[in-house]
C-alpha cells in the first residue's frame, strides 16, 4: 500500500510539474538559505579562530595601564623592565616562554626603497611564543642578543616593498639612523583579526632597539606562552599577584597593569559570529516556514480540485486512512524533494560564497540532514491538515462536486 | 462484523427506512419508510420521478449513507451500525458503482482506472493489471486500455466503469442512471452488457433510472413516489 501510494504521488507530482515546481521553490529557497547562512557563519567563526590561533596559542600578553574602557586609560602606568620578564620566568610555574617586547614605527631603507614599519626588540622567545617561523636564513643568537647586535628578521611585507621578490637575507637595510644586517625572513602569517597586517614587522634583539631607538631599559609588553596543560587562568593569576608584589601595589590599589588572555579574545569573537550564524539561521528559518504555508496552500486547492476523485477513491472502498496518507505522502515528497533540491542550491552557494568572502567552506553534515528532516516534517504538518480535508469527504457530496 | 445467520439473510434487506436531511423547518425527508428485499441474483430497477427519494435509497443500499431511522441489513448485517471505515470495507469487498456521469480519474488510462480498486485490495502490480485486462475484455474494451478517458467515448467510458466496477467480482452492481447521458443505441449496449452480468456471472443488480425503456432489461421493477414504494413487480412479459 505504501509503494503504491507513493508511485501514485509521484505520477501526481508528474502530472502537474510546473504547479509543483512553484511549490516547492518555497522549501527550496528555505532549505537553502538555511544551509548557506550556517555554513557561511560557520566559515567565518572558524576564519576568526584560525586567526587568533595565529597570534599564538595559550598566549597571555601583560601590558602596562589599565584595560582600556570607559574612564580608565594607560597614562602614566610605569612600564616594566627585563628584569620584570626574568622573574616571571623564573617564579611561576607553567609557562613555556616568555618574550619582553618593545616596539616603534619607523622608517626603514634599502636602496631606493623606503617603508615605514613596525620594529620590535624583543628576545630569541619571541619566535616560540609567536609560531613565527623561518623561511631564510637564522634567527638572532644569545650572544648577539646580550650585544644588542644590529641584526634583524623581517616580515614578508617588509621584503616585498624593500626586497621585491629577491632573498634580504645577508642584505643591510638603513633603520632610522643606524645600519642593520637582514639575519632571516619570516613566514606569512597573513592578516590577523580586526584587519592588522602582522607580516610588516621586523624583530631585532631588544637591546638593539632599547639602545638605539628607544634610548631608555623599558619594556612595553610582556608575551607569555603558557605550557600546554597548564591552565591560562592560573599563570594568569599567578602573574598578577607577583607584578603587583613587585609593582608595589598595596591591597587598596588597582592593578596598573593588565594581563590579556588570547583565548578570551577567540570565545569573545568566534561567540559573536555564533550569534550571528544562529540569527541569520532563524530569519532563513523563518523563509522555510513560509515554504510550509506554501505547499498547505497548493495541497489545499489540490483537495478541492480533485473532490471528485477522491469521491470515486471513497466510493470504491478507499479507508479514510488510505486518503489521507495518500495526500500526506504527496506533500512529504513534493517538501523533501524542496529540501534535497535546497541542500544542492545551498551546497553550490556556499561553496561560492566562501570564496568571495575568503573564509573557508566547511560542510556541516549536521545541518544538511538537519535541514532535510525539517522539509519533510513541514509537508508532514503542513500536509495534515489538506489531507485531513480530503480524508473526511462526504463521499455522496464530492462524487457530485463539479 | 456481523450478525450472525448470514447464510440465511436477504442479500439485502431495508426495514422501515427513514432518512431526512437537515433539522427542525428546514428538514427535508426524502425517505418515508422504505421495506425492500433483494436476493442473490436479481436484477432490479428502481424508478420514480426526481425527488421521489430512488438515488438516496441507492446511496443506503450503497453504504455510502445510513438511514436516520429502520435498518439496513446487507447480508445480514445491520450496516447503520458500522463505522465509515467498516461500511467502506463493505464497498470494497462486495459492491461495485456505476454512475452516470462514469467518474473515471481524469489523464489516467482505461487499465489503470479498472485497476484502481484492486490497489485497495493490496494487490501486486501484475495482478492488478491482470484482473484489470479481464474485466476490460469482459466489457469489450481490450483494445483501447491504453486510453485515457478523455480519448474514449462516452459509451466506451461508461463501459471502463463497468470494468471497474466488476473488476473486484461484487456481489451487487449498482449503477445509478448508467445510460443518462448516452444515446438510444449506446444505452442499449450498456444495457446488454449489464443483463449479460447479470445472466452469466450471477451479479446482483440494482439499476435507478428513470427511463422505461431501460427499465424493461430487469426482472423486477420497484416504482418510488414520494420518498415511498408504490409498487413493487417483476416486469411483464412482453406479449
Amino acid at each position: 500500500m505504501f509503494w503504491n501510494t507513493l508511485a501514485l504521488a509521484i505520477k501526481e507530482i508528474r502530472r502537474n510539474l510546473m504547479r509543483s515546481f512553484l511549490t516547492v521553490l518555497g522549501i527550496l529557497i528555505g532549505v537553502a538559505a538555511v544551509i548557506t547562512m550556517v555554513t557561511l557563519g560557520n566559515g567565518a567563526t572558524a576564519a576568526v579562530s584560525e586567526r587568533i590561533a595565529s597570534l599564538g596559542s595559550n598566549l597571555l600578553m601583560v601590558r602596562p595601564g589599565q584595560r582600556l574602557g570607559p574612564g580608565r586609560d594607560s597614562a602614566g602606568a610605569p612600564p616594566f623592565k627585563l628584569a620584570d620578564a626574568q622573574a616571571i620566568e623564573n617564579q611561576i610555574g607553567g609557562i613555556k616562554a616568555i618574550a619582553p617586547t618593545v616596539s616603534r614605527t619607523i622608517t626603514v631603507v634599502h636602496l631606493a626603497n623606503n617603508w615605514s614599519t613596525s620594529v620590535v626588540g624583543t628576545t630569541r622567545d619571541y619566535f616560540t611564543v609567536g609560531n613565527w617561523r623561518l623561511a631564510a636564513g637564522r634567527v638572532f643568537n644569545e650572544a648577539e642578543q646580550r650585544s644588542g647586535k644590529a641584526v634583524c628578521v623581517v616580515g614578508q611585507t617588509v621584503r616585498a616593498n624593500l626586497f621585491g621578490s629577491e632573498n634580504p637575507v645577508g642584505s643591510t637595510i638603513r633603520v632610522g639612523r643606524f645600519t642593520c644586517e637582514v639575519i632571516g625572513l619570516l613566514v606569512s602569517k597573513g592578516q590577523a583579526s580586526m584587519g592588522m597586517d602582522q607580516d610588516d614587522t621586523i624583530v631585532m634583539p631588544l637591546r638593539t632597539v632599547q639602545r638605539r631607538i628607544t634610548g631608555n631599559q623599558d619594556v612595553r609588553m610582556l608575551l607569555v606562552s603558557v605550557s600546554d596543560g597548564t591552565p591560562t587562568s592560573v599563570v594568569r593569576r599567578n602573574i598578577e599577584s607577583l607584578l603587583r608584589e613587585r609593582r608595589h601595589i598595596t591591597a587598596s590599589e588597582d592593578d596598573n597593569f593588565n594581563v590579556l588572555d588570547t583565548r578570551e579574545i577567540a570565545d569573545t569573537l568566534s561567540g559573536t559570529t555564533q550569534v550571528l550564524t544562529l540569527l541569520l539561521g532563524a530569519v532563513a528559518a523563518v523563509s522555510l516556514l513560509v515554504g510550509g504555508v506554501g505547499i498547505m496552500n497548493i495541497m489545499l486547492v489540490s483537495v478541492t480540485e480533485r473532490t471528485r476523485e477522491i469521491g470515486i477513491r471513497l466510493a470504491i472502498g478507499a479507508l479514510e486512512r488510505e486518503v489521507m496518507l495518500q495526500f500526506l505522502i504527496e506533500a512529504v515528497v513534493l517538501s523533501t524533494l524542496g529540501g534535497l533540491a535546497g541542500v544542492l542550491l545551498a551546497t553550490v552557494g556556499s561553496v561560492l560564497l566562501t570564496r568571495v568572502m575568503e573564509v573557508p567552506y566547511l560542510f556541516n553534515p549536521t545541518i544538511n540532514i538537519l535541514a532535510c528532516a525539517f522539509s519533510a516534517a513541514i509537508g508532514v504538518i503542513f500536509g495534515y491538515f489538506p489531507a485531513r480535508r480530503a480524508a473526511r469527504l462526504d463521499p455522496i457530496v464530492a462524487l457530485r462536486h463539479e | 462484523m456481523g450478525d450472525g445467520n448470514s447464510a440465511d439473510a436477504p442479500l439485502i434487506e431495508l426495514i422501515g427506512v427513514t432518512k431526512t436531511y437537515g433539522e427542525g423547518a428546514a428538514a427535508l425527508q426524502a425517505l418515508r419508510g422504505v421495506d425492500l428485499r433483494v436476493e442473490q441474483g436479481e436484477f432490479v430497477a428502481i424508478m420514480g420521478p426526481s425527488g421521489s427519494g430512488k438515488s438516496t435509497v441507492m446511496n443506503i443500499i450503497g453504504c455510502l449513507d445510513i438511514p436516520t431511522t429502520g435498518s439496513y441489513r446487507f447480508r445480514g448485517m445491520a450496516v447503520e451500525r458500522l463505522s465509515r471505515n467498516q461500511r467502506a470495507l463493505l464497498r470494497r469487498n462486495y459492491l461495485g458503482f456505476v454512475f452516470q456521469g462514469y467518474n473515471l480519474l481524469a489523464r489516467t488510462s482505461a487499465l489503470e482506472n479498472v485497476a484502481l480498486p484492486l490497489l485497495y485490495r493490496g494487490e501486486s502490480v501484475s495482478r492488478r493489471h491482470a484482473a484489470a485486462r479481464e474485466a476490460l475484455a469482459a466489457v469489450g474494451l481490450s483494445d483501447r486500455e491504453s486510453h485515457m478517458p478523455s480519448e474514449l467515448s462516452g459509451g466506451q467510458q461508461q463501459r471502463a466503469a463497468i470494468a471497474r466496477a466488476i473488476v473486484t467480482h461484487p456481489a451487487v452492481l449498482l449503477a445509478d442512471e448508467p445510460t443518462g447521458n448516452l444515446d438510444t443505441h449506446r444505452s442499449r449496449e450498456i444495457m446488454e452488457l449489464i443483463t449479460t452480468l447479470n445472466r452469466d456471472r450471477g451479479i446482483t443488480v440494482l439499476l435507478v433510472t428513470h427511463e422505461p425503456d431501460m427499465a424493461e432489461y430487469a426482472r423486477r421493477i420497484v416504482r418510488f413516489v414520494d420518498g415511498m414504494v408504490e409498487s413493487d413487480r417483476p416486469r411483464m412479459e412482453p406479449a
